[in-house]
């Protein structure tokens, strides 16, 4: 059932490069967050977390 | 800009309030009865009443009626006030509670009477499963829209875990329902063997992650904050926490098959994200017990808080044993015991139950306009609850201890010590006589509170519309700050969130299952294995109907103990035409894959004869159901040509045709088993007959199978063996 995806998978030249880029990605995504979360204005923050209090 | 005039829909939250409360106690119930049969086996009544047909009931009541109500109860209210917007559709609402609960019933009506799939906690045949992604799109698509027309800035945090949530349930039951039909209630896993066992662990890690996880740590964002009237702790925390819990769990599923033959590189991936787990699990945790800082004289007086304290505190004590349970080493000892029993549990009644109670007591009194009918009675449920945890939670660890090593002990001369797998049982059996208590106690606690919340809406009137009014979305102006930071831009655009979750989720599944797919030799073939004969398939069928694999495993570790007691290790090669998998995860009786003939546990057709009809009379002590059904009635033939049409459609090897023979060579091998038993059952003579009438019964199919299982193996070929299985 998957002869399709098989057969393109094993004619990618330099296949295994996609592994490696992922994980760059993903740790990419993290440090990108991490340090936009670091960076947060504290008033931003308060304004956030009061949310679920402030609609009644 | 003038504010904008709307009202909030509570009378949808009633209706899933009311049935949290109704499908819980039923869902409880259930667990009771299945937890009392393991002490008394004579509850299990009649066949639609036996253990393994109950307890995929218990499981799919507590987890899809209850803790499913209860979300749908949660994120109705919680939505509606954090986005200053009615639900989008009042129709799409009332399809929503409507359809779930037809769905839920069908479950009721199929479970029982032995229609399923054969896989845990997806046990629902095809045309349910179509439903349930059908109605799940409704709540998608009322949940977006109602996101889409709202009149805030931002998606508070515990939208996320809704939006991970929907998108995730709907990657995981798709993916995992693939399935053949046979007919409106009976359908084939479209995997096989290895490659099943991964998806389905795969969609019931998952399952734990995004159906009794996240959508509740969303609620806990909205009302631990509500409950103690402060904002949440760290929403900085809350931020990273949640794409790193969304990322990682989706991993971590092979954990639940450590040891058994799926490929070892799977097996340590699932171990590695399992620890990790720890990390962005325990930030959730602290997130919501450091919420209540300087506050904790308030859960004295406060029983909502009380009752999600507890909560909060069994999710730390579930999330920091499972990374542990996922070592192999611990593994070996808690995997197919009750102790994982017990983990479940901690997590099911500790973290979704007193959460769900918890945010029950908050929300009845303030939809009725109506004080808490009587603070006494909920204070009573929360200490009998709590005490129900630990009385149903303590012994069933024990258990789990005592059995795994037991299992484990060996002589010093190299035998087992407890070479009886029964001998196991009975020793715990008194620790399941505690766990009746601890459920009992449970459950009279929701008892009480189902009484106590119908007294206090009687007292009161539901506030069905509730008015409130809110500047229009189009006034609300972006200030500079909020422009330059760039995760709001995620949290100001849903469908964004929406496909930022979706890749997220889905690599994890990706890396894991495709290359067992599509790379060959992580699935060594054998060769002298053989699609099932006619009668062994729909002996097979009988076993998965009957529910067998609740309580046996197919599946003997590569551990010396394992082949000591049972035999050979089973390979991965030996499942490939097991449509479903039937591994199991729970070993209250003994693993059955080396059953077959030719294996060391085999055993004559008469003793599975007599030991289907009583098992206490050829095991004394066993806690068995009796099957005299499967003795007394004829087997149903005619799909049994039907299957091995099917099964060919799978890419089970039968030959073109071979339909034809299907039924002939049923009675072969039927008569052949029926006289062997009546041989050696019978004193007198016996004749053509008294064969051929005892050769119908279903139990005749259910031998046939249990014969075969794992018997391949043993079978000479003339070619060498593919490959060599791997250890």
């Amino acid at each position: 059932m998957l002869k399709f995806i098989k057969h393109n998978m094993s004619t990618i030249d330099g296949i295994a490069i996609y592994p490696i880029i992922s994980l760059l990605i993903f740790s990419g995504f993290f440090a990108v967050l991490i340090y936009y979360v670091v960076r947060m204005r504290k008033a931003q923050v308060d304004e956030l977390s009061n949310y679920p209090l402030d609609n009644e | 800009m003038e504010n904008e005039k709307f009202s909030y829909d509570n009378a949808i939250v009633r209706k899933f309030i009311l049935a949290t409360m109704i499908w819980g106690l039923i869902g409880m119930l259930v667990g009771l009865l299945a937890a009392s049969q393991m002490v008394w086996p004579d509850l299990n009544l009649t066949a639609w009443l036996t253990f393994g047909r109950i307890r995929p009931l218990h499981t799919n009541a507590v987890i899809f009626a209850f803790v499913g109500n209860g979300i749908f109860a949660g994120v109705y209210y919680s939505l509606q006030r954090l986005l200053k917007a009615r639900m989008w559709s009042d129709k799409l609402s009332s399809i929503n509670f409507w359809g779930w609960q037809i769905i839920i019933l069908s479950a009721v009506l199929t479970l029982p009477f032995g229609y399923t799939t054969g896989k845990e906690y997806a046990e629902l045949e095809w045309p349910i499963d179509i439903a349930i992604t059908l109605l799940w799109v409704v709540f998608g698509l009322n949940m977006f829209m109602t996101i889409l027309n709202r009149r805030v800035k931002h998606l508070y945090v515990a939208i996320w875990f809704y939006i991970a949530t929907f998108v995730t349930v709907a990657v995981l039951h798709i993916v995992n329902s693939f399935e053949l039909p046979l007919h409106f209630l009976k359908s084939y896993s479209w995997y096989a063997g290895v490659q099943d066992a991964l998806v389905q662990w795969w969609y019931g890690h998952n399952a734990v992650a995004f159906f009794l996880t996240t959508p509740y740590l969303g609620l806990m964002y909205y009302f631990v904050p509500k409950a103690a009237n402060r904002p949440v702790y760290s929403y900085r925390l809350s931020i990273i926490h949640f794409w790193a819990l969304i990322f990682i769990y989706i991993w971590a599923g092979p954990h639940h098959l450590l040891y058994t033959s799926l490929p070892d590189w799977a097996q340590s991936l699932g171990v590695v994200f399992s620890i990790m787990l720890i990390a962005p699990s325990w930030g959730g945790m602290l997130n919501g017990l450091l919420t209540l800082r300087g506050a904790w004289d308030r859960v004295r007086e406060d029983v909502t808080l009380k009752f999600m304290v507890v909560a909060i505190t069994c999710y730390g004590m579930s999330t920091f044993e499972g990374p542990m349970l996922s070592l192999k080493s611990i593994n070996v000892i808690s995997h197919f015991t009750d102790w994982t029993i017990a983990h479940v549990h901690i997590g099911g009644l500790g973290w979704n139950g007193m959460l769900t109670f918890g945010m029950l007591y908050w929300l009845v009194p303030r939809i009725f306009n109506q004080k808490l009918y009587s603070v006494k009675l909920a204070n009573f449920h929360f200490w009998i609850a709590t005490l129900g945890i630990a009385v149903y939670a303590i012994p069933l660890y024990w258990a789990g201890f005592t059995q795994g090593f037991m299992w484990q002990q060996f002589n010093p001369d190299g035998t087992l010590v407890n070479k009886d797998f029964l001998e196991t049982v009975t020793q715990i059996v008194p620790m399941y006589t505690l766990r009746v208590v601890g459920g009992a106690l449970y459950l009279v606690g929701a008892i009480t509170m189902a009484y106590n919340l119908v007294k206090t809406m009687r007292a009161g009137t539901l506030v069905k519309d509730e008015a409130t009014e809110a500047p229009p979305y189009k006034s609300l102006t972006l200030s500079a700050e909020d422009k330059g930071y760039w995760h709001k831009a995620i949290e100001r655009k849903p469908v964004r969130m929406l496909v930022f979750a979706l890749i997220l989720i889905l690599v994890g599944g990706i890396v894991e299952m495709v290359p067992t797919f599509l790379v060959s030799s992580n699935v060594p073939t054998i060769s002298s294995v053989k699609p099932y004969t006619p009668l062994e398939l729909e002996g097979r069928d009988i076993y998965i109907s009957e529910g067998c694999y609740n309580c046996h495993s197919q599946m003997v570790r590569p551990l010396r103990f394992e082949t000591a007691r049972y035999g050979e290790y089973s390979k991965a090669g030996e499942f490939v035409y097991d449509h479903p998998f039937q591994w199991g995860s729970k070993r209250t009786g003994p693993d059955l894959h080396r059953e077959g003939i030719g294996n060391k546990q085999n055993r004559p057709d008469s003793w599975h004869y007599l030991h289907m009809l009583e098992p206490t009379d050829i095991s004394p002590g066993s806690i068995m159901p009796a099957y005299p059904w499967l003795i007394e009635d004829d087997l149903d033939r005619s799909y049994s040509e039907d299957k091995i049409t099917t099964m060919r459609k799978l890419g089970v090897p039968y030959a073109e045709g071979y339909e034809a023979q299907v039924l002939a060579d049923m009675d072969v091998q039927a008569e052949k088993i029926a006289k062997s038993i009546l041989t050696d059952l019978k004193q007198e003579e016996f004749g053509k007959s008294e064969i051929q009438a005892l050769s119908k019964k279903k139990v005749i199919a259910l031998i046939a199978y249990l014969q075969r299982l794992g018997s391949d193996i043993n079978v000479a070929v003339e070619e060498p063996l593919a490959e060599e299985a791997q250890p």
